[in-house]
């Protein structure tokens, strides 16, 4: 083991804050999964809502990330490489569904698309409801985890040497072409990440969603109603199966990104 | 032919300007300067990779300060060679040829031949990961002429590179620069590698260029009190002229011919000047009689400090003379500075 030195103090002070933390974090939710028997869980998972909802939360969170990859990609490589007037005040907008309460935007893109808005009036014309819809659901869920891919991305767009692009430029690839040539094979990673983070971020929205959609149900929303009206019992197992599906469908993402050799 | 005239670059907080050159085909021009003198910024003007404020660059009498980078034809090498890490060195070579089409098997053998000169051959399949940093830069240079670009322009090429390296790709920049048509435009701050690889240098300090001219004149007559200390010449001090004399402080010194300015600076090389332990004398020789106030070992060679009168010369010596002077701070010395050696900036500082 080496030779042995004093441990300074703050070292103990460290050690013993990771233990508060990771029993605060893991405490509740291992007593939570343990709580429910096998019984009840396979009960559970054979009730045809708790699919549907456990599903439909998978679907719209999916279909979040994918809008945030489709139209984050070129917004965070802009951030990452541009320098323009007025860049500071667009980088702290992309941060505030961050910030706000989340019943609070909810409550905002229901006013913009009620029928009392000309844009909500609009989209009603055109046959897009909001208010109870899987579409509501997505809308929301964009709008709460798109500050997770674009920052994500953002950071992995920075982190590629411009160099690398003016050199490809300067071989007469074009900027689309240096951007699927160089930037994309050394970026998808961190997209990937960010597309984890985003729909981490959604699948785990519930204050935003109850508002625009209390039906269709997503898993957070059955949750809490198994739990207002029947009580903790009978909301743990959905609970517990929600965690399950997302800790692989994770898992998976993860194990996919990681690099296949250790960088040199 | 590169010509750059006016131009003019403002970045937060830093402005290159009046920059005008002109550099002709085939040549191996040196942009000399300091670190953040920006030298870099003319290379990246030309490449196209920024925006230059006003002025205009054009190639072989194309005007190309509006065009995108990839429709100017100009190879790039950096100094941390910049390779594309999710490629081959084969793929990093090949990386460009499919934009610029020439008649079938004319690029593969332009390409096999590159290799061969550069010794890549054996590593064509290697992932550029576990190159050397001489072999990477190797990489580097034959990807840029793969394309056959008319300008190549190499930032501090020889920068990172261990010094063993730096002599074996130095060779390699030697070599190619004579075999291949393409004009070399390189930027460095040390001297020394432009003396050994460049025609002509343009010296940069703080966004203008100080000096224009043949490498070997810029080092035998550097024009401005910058360019003299950039060239080695420790020795600069303003001065008053009178017909062959000039006074520094206190110091009244012979020159070879009459100076033809009444004030300015005048510089002398430390390696021009000789100590002695005894008196001696001679015409034009400058001899006075002086006082060590430091020796530092700089490994090769030595600093000595001599104080004569009021002002303090830099004299460079080697182990051998130190020795056989027996120097040591506070020793009484004769020092000697040939007319020849003493060399008059004929520049007018306006600031």
């Amino acid at each position: 083991m080496g030779i042995k030195r004093p441990i300074d103090p703050f070292l103990w002070v460290a050690v013993f804050s990771t233990c508060i933390i990771m029993a605060f974090i893991l405490f509740p939710l291992i007593e939570m999964v343990a709580q429910p028997s096998l019984g009840d869980l396979k009960e559970t998972i054979q009730d045809p809502d708790v699919i549907r909802s456990i599903w439909l939360s998978i679907y719209t969170s999916g279909l979040a990330a994918l809008i945030s990859f489709v139209i984050g990609t070129p917004f965070a490589y802009l951030l990452a490489r541009k320098d323009f007037f007025g860049k500071k005040l667009v980088e702290s907008i992309i941060d505030l569904p961050i910030m706000i309460p989340h019943p609070v935007v909810g409550i905002a893109i229901l006013g913009l698309a009620g029928k009392n808005h000309w844009l909500g009036q609009f989209m009603q014309n055109v046959g897009i409801y909001v208010m109870g819809t899987v579409t509501g659901i997505v809308m929301v869920l964009t709008f709460v985890g798109l500050p997770f891919y674009v920052n994500t991305v953002k950071a992995g767009f920075e982190a590629i040497p411009v160099r690398l692009e003016n050199v490809s430029r300067s071989l007469g690839a074009s900027l689309t072409g240096t951007f699927f040539r160089v930037t994309f094979p050394l970026a998808w990673r961190s997209m990937l990440v960010g597309i984890i983070m985003c729909s981490a971020r959604a699948i785990s929205e519930f204050g935003a969603v109850v508002i625009v959609a209390y039906h269709p149900m997503i898993a957070p929303v059955m949750i809490y109603e198994r739990f207002t009206a029947y009580g903790l019992k009978y909301s743990q197992p959905v609970a517990v199966w929600l965690i399950v599906v997302c800790l692989i469908l994770f898992l998976l993402l993860r194990i996919f990104s990681l690099p296949k050799e250790k960088e040199a | 032919m590169i010509r750059i005239e006016s131009l003019r670059i403002e970045l937060s907080g830093f402005t290159l300007q009046d920059i005008d050159l002109f550099i002709r085909d085939g040549e191996f021009f040196v942009l000399l300067g300091p670190t953040g003198a920006g030298k870099t910024l003319v290379l990246e003007a030309i490449a196209g990779v920024i925006s230059v404020t006003s002025g205009r660059i054009s190639i072989k009498g194309r005007d190309i300060t509006g065009l995108q980078p990839e429709h100017r034809g100009i190879g790039i090498v950096y100094q941390d060679y910049a390779l594309f890490p999710h490629l081959s060195v084969m793929q990093n070579i090949n990386y460009g040829l499919r934009y610029h089409k020439v008649e079938p098997g004319a690029s593969e053998k332009w390409v096999k031949s590159l290799m061969e000169q550069l010794g890549l051959v054996r590593l064509a399949q290697r992932s550029i990961k576990y190159l050397s940093g001489g072999e990477k830069q190797r990489v580097s240079l034959a990807r840029a002429l793969a394309v056959n670009p008319s300008v190549l322009l190499l930032d501090e090429p020889l920068s990172a590179l261990d010094p063993n390296f730096r002599e074996d790709i130095r060779e390699v920049l030697k070599k190619l620069h004579q075999e291949v048509a393409t004009t070399f435009l390189m930027v460095t701050h040390d001297f020394a590698e432009a003396l050994f690889l460049g025609e002509r240098t343009a010296v940069l300090n703080h966004g203008k260029i100080e000096q224009v001219g043949r490498i070997s004149e810029v080092f035998r007559y550097p024009a401005t009190p910058f360019v003299a200390e950039f060239v080695g010449m420790k020795n600069v001090f303003p001065a008053i002229f009178k017909d062959t004399k000039a006074l520094v402080e206190n110091v009244g010194l012979d020159l070879e011919v009459p100076a033809g300015i009444h004030k300015g600076q005048l510089a002398i090389r430390p390696e021009d000047i000789m100590i002695r332990k005894e008196k001696f004398s001679g015409n034009g020789m400058n001899v006075f009689q002086g006082k060590v106030l430091d020796v530092i070992n700089r490994g090769p060679y030595h600093d000595v400090s001599v104080r004569i009168g009021d002002v303090i010369f830099s004299v460079m010596l080697s182990k051998n003379d130190l020795f056989e002077l027996e120097l040591h701070n506070e020793k009484d010395v004769y020092i000697s500075i040939p007319a020849s050696a003493i060399h008059v900036l004929k520049y007018q500082d306006i600031s």
